[in-house]
């Protein structure tokens, strides 16, 4: 069952030197708030694992907490490049960083493979790209009723998946709505759950496209306003498109960005949280 | 036509409304772009281009276009061009929102989608697309964001539509890396691949279109846009680019399309 705890505390329990962490949210419900405690107490060598490594992995990146990464689009949404990622990937600063690097669809069915208790997971896709000679989870594998030839990609099972949500119930059950990307995929493919939370509700009320992760799957429930932002959480804030777009200014050099962690996460407490 | 009827070619109308309003070079990408979308089709959109013209088309001829995004917003109806495929408004316009497996695997993998629209940092003569890395893989010149949602919408749609701006950087003889499969190496090479969609139908960029040839499946230049010869466009191809026998020119953006297009972009 899970318990209500700090977010402090749970990023100490759950997430160690050297694990495999997953932090998932595809453009909603990014846990901005669980990633940056996760800097905070300088965690290293990590394998962080996420569909879409955009402004909170470039921050993660940056501040030298993986060393492998596994995903399939590594950009700031509407805005360009992330100059973190590119920076380790080109440079290997602050560490070298090793890529798995999948498509969308693919690294989602090793997910759901993982999810499945299942060692690999098909679909059509990789067939003729380049992507398969540089991945060694990537493979092909024949259909035994058709013969067809398909591609076959390895589960993913990381050692804790990470989220944000909008509301646990009393008994500490999580909903989401809106965009819920691979969040539940995560989540049952982990071994542990830490999932952030907007607030406790006596009812969850759930919006378009609600699921329900129920307490038995999740260790820890950390409740957490606004930690998504500047991501957003549908029914509560809107994403801080201006700040996706300063992020460009403030990564793009080593000593600015070194600043803004500084003054932002290092030497914030508790996580400072931006009005929008 | 009626306006044919009245003695004045289809050449000469363009040329009216080409003197009528001024528009730029992208514009033209975007509007001939929002017209290949017919109204009711499902199409799959990318962010950017690809989707201020489906955004466009929906807005004009094709009210009745379906438009998905990778989020999983099915039937998105946004008032605002969104900034990402995960903007809430796309989430809370929509029909449907079901999860990034189920959209990959039953919709889009499903062969439920007519059209996918895709942009890249470099396509080649077969219409593959690299959206990966410039230079080598493990020493690259620039590290681009990676293939996201493409190579599968490449793969399994009925049929894709490529929007980029051309020059000699973008349309290049062999693409660093194949991100997303166009037609190969040539005829026959999608159906070897398994690849269930036919493939690019058409590319779509600011000085004209290119469609493959119908035997070799390479791309040739069917249409310029007003105002550019085909020249420009050769100068901007990185291979020795063919030509149509019924080359023809891009009916310019009407008022209607050029209004509907900049109320999109100040609006969002």
């Amino acid at each position: 069952m899970a318990e209500l705890m700090s977010l402090e505390d749970a990023i100490e329990r759950y997430v160690s030197d050297g694990d495999c962490v997953a932090l998932e949210g595809f453009t909603h419900l990014i846990p901005f708030a669980a990633g940056q405690e996760i800097i905070r107490q300088g965690r290293r060598d990590l394998t962080l694992v996420r569909l879409t490594p955009d402004v909170l992995f470039d921050q993660m990146i940056g501040a030298g907490c993986a060393s492998k990464l596994v995903f399939s689009w590594g950009g700031n949404p509407g805005v360009g490049s992330l100059h973190r990622f590119r920076d380790a990937i080109e440079n290997g600063w602050p560490v070298p960083l090793e890529i798995d690097e999948h498509s969308h669809a693919g690294l989602t069915n090793r997910y759901v493979a993982g999810a499945s208790g299942l060692p690999f997971a098909v679909l059509r896709g990789y067939a003729g790209t380049s992507l398969a000679q540089h991945s060694g989870t990537i493979s092909t594998v024949t259909c035994p009723f058709t013969g067809e030839q398909l591609a076959a990609v390895r589960a993913v099972n990381p050692d804790v998946a990470v989220i944000h949500a909008q509301q646990a119930d009393r008994d500490n059950n999580v909903g989401l709505w809106g965009i819920t990307g691979v969040q539940k995929e995560a989540v049952l493919a982990a071994r542990h759950a830490v999932v952030t939370v907007e607030e406790v509700v006596d009812e969850l009320t759930l919006g378009v496209g609600g699921i329900v992760l129920p307490s038995w799957v999740v260790d820890a429930v950390c409740v957490v306003p606004k930690g998504a932002a500047p991501s957003y959480a549908l029914g509560y804030y809107d994403r801080d498109n201006a700040f996706y777009e300063e992020w460009d200014g403030i990564s793009r050099e080593r000593e600015g960005f070194a600043a803004y962690l500084d003054e932002n996460v290092y030497r914030a407490p508790v996580r400072a949280v931006r009005e929008t | 036509m009626r306006s044919v009827e009245m003695g004045r070619s289809v050449g000469e109308l363009a040329e009216e409304a080409d003197r009528a309003v001024a528009y730029t070079a992208d514009e033209m990408m975007s509007v001939a772009a929002s017209r290949v979308l017919t109204d009711g089709a499902v199409c799959f959109v990318g962010i950017g281009l690809p989707s201020t013209a489906a955004n466009l088309a929906k807005r004009t001829h094709a009210p009745g276009l379906v438009l998905i995004y990778e989020s999983g917003t099915i039937g998105a109806k946004p008032v605002h061009l969104p900034l990402s495929i995960g903007d809430g408004e796309l989430a809370e316009t929509a029909d449907a929102v079901v999860s990034v497996p189920e959209i990959f695997n039953y919709w889009l993998q499903g062969g439920r989608i007519d059209i996918g629209f895709l942009s890249a940092a470099q396509i080649d003569r077969f219409a593959n697309l690299n959206s990966t890395v410039i230079g080598s893989y493990d020493e690259p010149k620039v590290r681009l964001p990676g293939a996201g949602g493409a190579p599968e919408i490449a793969a399994s749609c009925r049929e894709t539509v490529i929007v980029m701006r051309q020059s000699r950087r973008s349309f290049v003889p062999e693409v660093d890396f194949v991100t997303s499969v166009g037609h190969g190496s040539g005829a026959g090479d999608r159906d070897r691949l398994g690849l269930t969609g036919r493939g690019p139908s058409l590319v779509i960029t600011d000085l004209g279109l290119l469609a493959p040839h119908p035997g070799t499946l390479e791309l040739e230049l069917t249409h310029v846009h007003p105002g550019v010869e085909v020249e420009d466009v050769r100068v901007a191809t990185g291979w020795d680019l063919k030509v149509a026998e019924d080359l023809s020119r891009t009916v310019p953006p009407s008022a209607d399309e050029l209004a509907v297009l900049r109320q999109l972009r100040t609006a969002g």
